[in-house]
């Protein structure tokens, strides 16, 4: 397991691309500011939170409801931090 | 790449964008057994269908009296009298039915006590042509938009559509006769070209969003199926005409919803005049959306904006206080928070105009098909292509659209130009032979992009490019900032050229399809700006300063560019299928 500090792939990049302007900001900014100083698990974590549906992304990122999973919940922690930090 | 080495597959028909308007053709393509591809540069729900939350309107009557007519003199009226009536009066008919059929397909619409399906009241709607508030709008709750995209994927995913997720479609291809013939598209994890036969394409990939600095709309809005049609040679229709709210986030574009405002929120410039004042002394900061966003735009112009830059104004809810922030404006205040990190009880929200939705696009008919001028006010379809929904322009919106009227667009002519799509394969069971030079043409754009060396960067272009659209083409249009407009967009299509990419692998190439986009905005931009330069009037979104009233004499017909940047024009369809023509009056509210 390699902890360093390394720069979100492009499959990852393209990957937040999304369907709505508040998650391309959200996302974006978390890849330069938030992802380089995740570790292997929370880069995982991350790339699964990806998968999950914009609509409820969006709940997760305002705040409106939280992740069950407790690791993911830090993710997006982590994600509503990094828009300003 | 040569043509001869290119992969090709065939289809029936092959859909390019997988929002609502191409996933619905596809499910109803693929529910007749057609053998149905679509194309999409995003996973299919990513599509920004899901951003829309308001709803769909339909004349069911669930909450008050209504019918489609009413609904069909809104949108006429909403139009500022550009809109096609034949076109209208065929989506205000189907619009109950489709609403039926939606539900049928998965999607939750909100409910009455009664069982009914919910409907709620949005700006410009009556009853009885102009008349009481009408309530109009059908809803799944604040995810409309989510809950069609979802049904229609798996619709879709059990009729068997086959989906090239991740792909990017780079240009069309045709025969000698002119017939389109399926696309140029590229896989982004690999980077290599795919050839896609089809007897018939349909393009739904949205709008153009990303013209401009500030606006509400997904990063994938580029216009790309827009541009797409622009190299084919088919004009685009109505460009100038982009409907922009008022109150955005500054320097992000999220939409802060009139409802602030509503509630008592006022906006204040460097000074903390409220300015609004002076623009509309009665109405104030509750005046339309036009006269809202052009004060702003003044505001700044004339130098008494806020921040480091003077490049905003200020939204003030502090005076609510916390309670009613909390109680009634809970969304506004999670999105000033988040994106922001100013908490609106305490700090007034940074806001500017915010560009919203495409008005024009590729021209079409009712059946979906793309036309084209033959002379002297006649039409003729382009064999074997189709368009839908907010890239296309058929023309439903006309100079305006209304709330609730993009998700009723997008299944309507999404649902004809299946239909037609239909008869047209059981006419035309064979491929027909290609033009290999088309094949060429697509080819040579993706050629293009491997010139390395030094050069401008895609992303340093592509931001002075949203930057002159908002300030010389956004709320605030005059001659003097459109002529400066045109020249400035002519001189950065010229550097365009000189761009080039510094990574020249293959596989998930990400800087290379952001150049695509780029030549797609930079296109459309220049369509844009020469569209709005050309029509000297103010008409529902496009607004000129120097021309503030509509010139219905002169200026009611649509305008067509085409891409050597010649602007021709062609009348509006005044002419209904079964009712009276709605004649133009002044649009008040």
């Amino acid at each position: 397991m390699s902890d360093t500090a390394v720069s979100a792939s492009p499959r990852l990049r393209w990957q937040c691309r999304r369907g709505m302007r508040e998650l391309d900001e959200l996302l974006q900014t978390f890849l330069e500011r938030g992802y380089p100083q995740l570790n292997d698990t929370q880069r995982m974590t991350f790339e699964r939170l990806l998968t999950t549906q914009d609509n409820l992304l969006l709940e997760y990122f305002m705040g409106r409801s939280v992740p069950k999973d407790a690791d993911t919940a830090d993710v997006v922690a982590k994600i509503r931090h990094a828009a300003h930090p | 790449m040569t043509a001869m080495k290119l992969v090709r597959r065939k289809f029936d028909t092959l859909v390019i964008g997988a929002g609502g308007g191409g996933l619905r053709s596809a499910m109803q393509l693929a529910q007749a057994d057609a053998n149905v591809a679509v194309v999409s540069k995003v996973f299919p729900t990513r599509s920004h269908t899901v951003a829309a939350q308001g709803g769909m309107n339909a004349a069911l009557a669930n909450v008050v009296p209504d019918n489609w007519h009413w609904h069909m003199y809104d949108t006429v009226k909403g139009s500022d009298y550009l809109g096609d009536q034949d076109a209208i009066e065929y989506m205000c008919r189907a619009a109950s039915h489709l609403v039926v059929e939606l539900e049928h397909a998965g999607v939750p619409f909100s409910r009455l006590d009664n069982g009914k399906i919910y409907q709620r009241p949005f700006g410009g709607q009556s009853q009885d042509f102009g008349g009481a508030q009408a309530a109009r709008t059908c809803a799944a709750a604040d995810r409309t938009g989510h809950a069609i995209l979802h049904s229609l994927y798996q619709q879709n995913i059990r009729a068997k559509t086959h989906f090239f997720d991740e792909y990017f479609a780079i240009d069309l291809v045709k025969d000698s006769d002119g017939y389109i013939l399926g696309a140029v598209v590229l896989e982004i994890e690999t980077g290599e070209p795919l050839l896609i036969e089809a007897k018939t394409t349909l393009l739904a990939t949205g709008g153009v969003g990303q013209l401009f600095r500030t606006n509400t709309n997904a990063h994938i809005n580029t216009g790309d199926g827009i541009a797409m049609a622009l190299r084919a040679g088919i004009p685009v229709q109505d460009m100038e005409f982009f409907q922009f709210h008022p109150t955005g986030i500054a320097g992000k574009g999220m939409l802060i919803t009139e409802g602030v405002r509503g509630e008592g929120g006022y906006l204040v410039n460097k000074d903390g005049e409220r300015f609004m004042e002076r623009y509309a002394p009665h109405a104030k900061d509750l005046a339309s959306r036009d006269v809202v966003s052009r004060a702003i735009a003044i505001e700044v112009r004339e130098g008494r904006g806020c921040g480091p830059n003077a490049d905003h104004v200020m939204l003030k809810l502090e005076h609510l206080g916390a309670e009613v922030i909390k109680k009634r404006l809970p969304g506004i205040r999670d999105m000033a928070m988040t994106f922001i990190g100013v908490d609106p009880i305490e700090e007034p929200i940074p806001v500017f105009p915010t560009a919203h939705y495409t008005m024009g696009g590729i021209p079409t008919n009712r059946y979906g098909q793309v036309v084209v001028p033959l002379g002297e006010g006649a039409e003729e379809p382009i064999p074997g292509l189709y368009a839908v929904g907010e890239c296309a322009c058929v023309s439903v919106h006309g100079a305006n659209r209304l709330g609730g009227n993009s998700l009723l667009d997008i299944v309507v002519f999404g649902r004809a130009a299946g239909n037609h799509i239909i008869e047209h394969l059981a006419e035309h069971r064979y491929h027909r032979q290609l033009d290999e030079g088309s094949i060429d043409q697509a080819l040579a754009r993706l050629a293009r992009w491997e010139q390395s060396g030094d050069g401008e960067s895609v992303d340093e272009l592509r931001q002075e490019l949203q930057r002159v659209m908002e300030e010389d083409c956004g709320v605030f249009r005059t001659e003097e900032t459109l002529v400066q407009g045109v020249a400035r967009v002519e001189a950065l299509a010229e550097r365009l050229q000189n761009v080039r990419l510094k990574d020249q692998s293959k596989v998930f190439n990400t800087a290379r399809i952001e150049a695509f986009e780029l030549e797609n905005l930079m296109a459309l931009g220049l369509a844009t700006v020469k569209s709005a330069l050309a029509r000297k009037e103010s008409r529902g979104a496009h607004s000129r300063v120097d021309y503030p009233d509509r010139d219905d004499e002169r200026w009611m017909k649509h305008s067509l560019y085409y891409e050597d940047g010649r602007v021709d024009y062609k009348p509006v369809r005044t002419k209904p299928l079964t009712v009276d023509t709605f004649p133009p009056k002044a649009r008040v509210y």
